[in-house]
């Protein structure tokens, strides 16, 4: 792959190993402008470890390479120094963490939080005025993320904010410094459901107004269907589909999606009366199959999975599957 | 050193100020300590503006007196007002005090913190380093000072001090790697912070209620190897009050005037049980978890 005049975030041929246990194999996307793309996947599927990669964030023992390419900045983002990529963090590609109780340090009040964000990077660029700008600028961040009373809101402590305010507050910080690239890790998994819902408007529309690319890691298909225009599916360290949202979800082509689409169908009971399921669990690091990782786990699984399945189709849209289902949609 | 090494063993759990859950629970030994701290604190404090008598008053003719209305606590073999001298003392043993768990604090907690972001070889280096002088005893460190500079207040402090560094380098690290470890920091890593701002405005706010429950024990440490060494003559010279040395020349007249240790061994008592006592209120106010463990 190379990078497009529209690319802003290419991701191509990203493993991650730790030892002699690989993480991730060959994991490969694109981002355009302004483009919503979703990975979703169980727990263990790679997610979160390929959000830490493009971020150069991975756990001391775990080694990378590939390529990690970034509009507007040279070379590989994997083989940049921490200097540089600190430098890109927070301000060209920032993310928002899962956990909204823990991702905001206990003892900086929630302003200062965010002008903290906004002072690291005034001070690597040169300009950014005043602390006093700063605050205000803050203000500002914390009101365009809709948080109700945001002069009250920043002069209190992470503790003495709900769940949703303090989810807020990371947004705020995360899109402080105009980000080309927004990388947004399970934002609304640990809210109850009406917050979620404000927070996904508040996701896509901040990153619509500053244009920046959102890339959405969840395993919640309603969301992901709600959020983003393309998607991308990841099995053990891998992805195994990508496509439209409208496409994945009516039709999927790979069992794995199938399955996925299948048991967040709450309607569609057995006549047990039970939910359907993808049997068996997920493997743990390192102990995937060889060949296709999904087929320990697959009713369509054969002898040939064995072998790793080649990618069918565009890399935008296409899927890694020998034995995929029929374009004829699935579930109503 | 077991006091200490409590509190290292204490770090195995989240960092947390300013917990809500002690509130309603009496925590005795913060009060307890803190009031015995403070009667030390206003001994020493009120022997700047007055003492009963001049604690270098030798006056032979009133030697060993004992308690009178007019010395309270008697006169020691000089006929020094012992009252007075006790209070004196009391400045000296918080002057070394403040000045070791300083040194120890200034130089270990940087060393610490440096230790805990290192990557894991250096990390690894280091922490043997460490331990390595950890195991080697402080007093005998004062006592090598003593020999080559000289006994005096300042050197046994300096030596208390460099040899209590690497407890504190130690506590700092273990709470260093478990902040480096929690989310928020990789958060503002994510935003782009890095290096001496990350450790200055994330990870020290966040191990300070560690390290001052650590220079609350470190201090009653100190404490007591003043006077250890003031007693072994390493530390503070005659005739500058100090309870060690005073303890030192009560012995030699123990047969004639027993009384004369009581007060500075009373002296040592309170200040050693109210800094330890503060160390336990203070692990407890912030980490109740760990309250009444030991």
């Amino acid at each position: 792959m190379t990078a497009g005049d529209e690319d802003r975030l290419v991701v191509d041929g990203l493993d991650v190993r730790v030892g002699p246990v690989g993480l991730l194999h060959d994991v490969g996307f694109r981002l355009r402008a302004g483009e919503r793309v979703g990975l979703i996947g169980e727990s263990g599927s790679g997610k979160s470890l390929t959000a830490l990669a493009i971020m150069g964030l991975l756990p001391e023992g775990l080694a990378a390479s590939g390529h990690v390419g970034l509009a507007g900045t040279d070379g590989n983002l994997l083989a940049a120094g921490d200097a540089r990529m600190a430098d890109l963090r927070g301000r060209r590609v920032s993310m928002v963490f899962q956990e909204p109780m823990t991702a905001l340090n206990p003892l900086m009040k929630a302003g200062d939080q965010v002008a903290e964000v906004l002072a690291i990077h005034a001070r690597r660029g040169g300009s950014g005025g005043s602390g006093r700008d700063r605050d205000r600028r803050a203000l500002d961040l914390l009101d365009a993320v809709r948080m109700h009373e945001p002069d009250l809101v920043r002069r209190r402590y992470p503790h003495q904010l709900s769940g949703g305010q303090r989810q807020r507050v990371m947004l705020a910080m995360a899109l402080a410094n105009e980000p080309d690239v927004l990388i947004c890790d399970e934002p609304t998994t640990a809210l109850d459901v009406t917050v979620q819902a404000q927070m996904l408007d508040l996701i896509v529309e901040g990153a619509r107004e500053r244009d920046a690319s959102l890339l959405f890691i969840t395993h919640d298909l309603a969301v992901v269907a709600t959020v983003c225009d393309r998607v991308l599916v990841m099995y053990g360290g891998r992805i195994v589909e990508a496509g439209p949202v409208q496409q994945l979800f009516t039709a999927p082509r790979h069992p794995y999606t199938r399955g996925l689409v299948a048991s967040s169908d709450l309607d569609a009971v057995d006549a047990a009366g039970r939910l359907p399921t993808i049997p068996g669990v997920v493997p743990a690091a390192g102990t995937f199959p060889s060949g296709c990782v999904f087929r320990t786990r697959c009713e369509r699984a054969t002898d040939a999975c064995a072998e790793p399945p080649p990618w069918t189709g565009q890399p935008d849209d296409g899927h890694a599957c020998i034995h995929p289902y029929d374009d004829a949609p699935a579930t109503p | 050193m077991s006091a200490a090494r409590d509190v290292v063993d204490a770090t195995g759990a989240p960092v947390v100020a300013g917990t809500d859950e002690t509130a309603g629970v009496a925590n005795w030994s913060l009060w307890i300590g803190g009031g015995l701290v403070g009667l030390v604190v206003v001994m020493a404090l009120v022997s700047f503006a007055w003492t009963p008598y001049d604690p270098y008053f030798v006056d032979v003719t009133n030697r060993f007196g004992g308690p009178s209305p007019t010395n309270l606590l008697g006169t020691d073999q000089f006929g020094r007002d012992v009252l007075s001298r006790l209070m004196v003392g009391a400045r000296t043993t918080l002057f070394v005090g403040i000045v070791s768990v300083g040194v120890a604090g200034v130089v270990g907690t940087p060393l610490g913190i440096l230790m805990g972001m290192a990557p894991a070889w250096l990390h690894r280096i280091l922490l043997r380093a460490n331990d390595l002088l950890l195991a080697f005893p402080a007093l005998l460190l004062a006592i090598m000072f003593a020999a080559v500079f000289g006994p005096s207040t300042a050197t046994a402090m300096v030596a208390i001090g460099i040899g209590t560094i690497p407890v504190f380098a130690r506590i700092a690290r273990s709470g260093t790697v478990q902040v480096m470890s929690s989310e928020y920091v990789l958060a503002a890593r994510s935003a782009g912070r890095r290096g001496v701002r990350l450790a200055v405005r994330h990870v020290l706010p966040n191990i300070a209620s560690l390290l001052l429950v650590q220079a609350s024990v470190s201090f009653a440490i100190a404490i007591l190897a003043e006077a250890a060494l003031s007693f072994l003559q390493f530390g503070t010279p005659s005739p500058i009050p100090s309870w060690g040395l005073m303890l030192f020349q009560a012995q030699s007249v123990l047969a004639v005037n027993p009384g004369l240790t009581v007060w500075p061994g009373v002296g040592i008592a309170v200040a050693v049980l109210g800094f330890n006592l503060l160390g336990d209120g203070l692990r407890d106010r912030f980490d109740p978890r760990l309250a009444g463990h030991q």
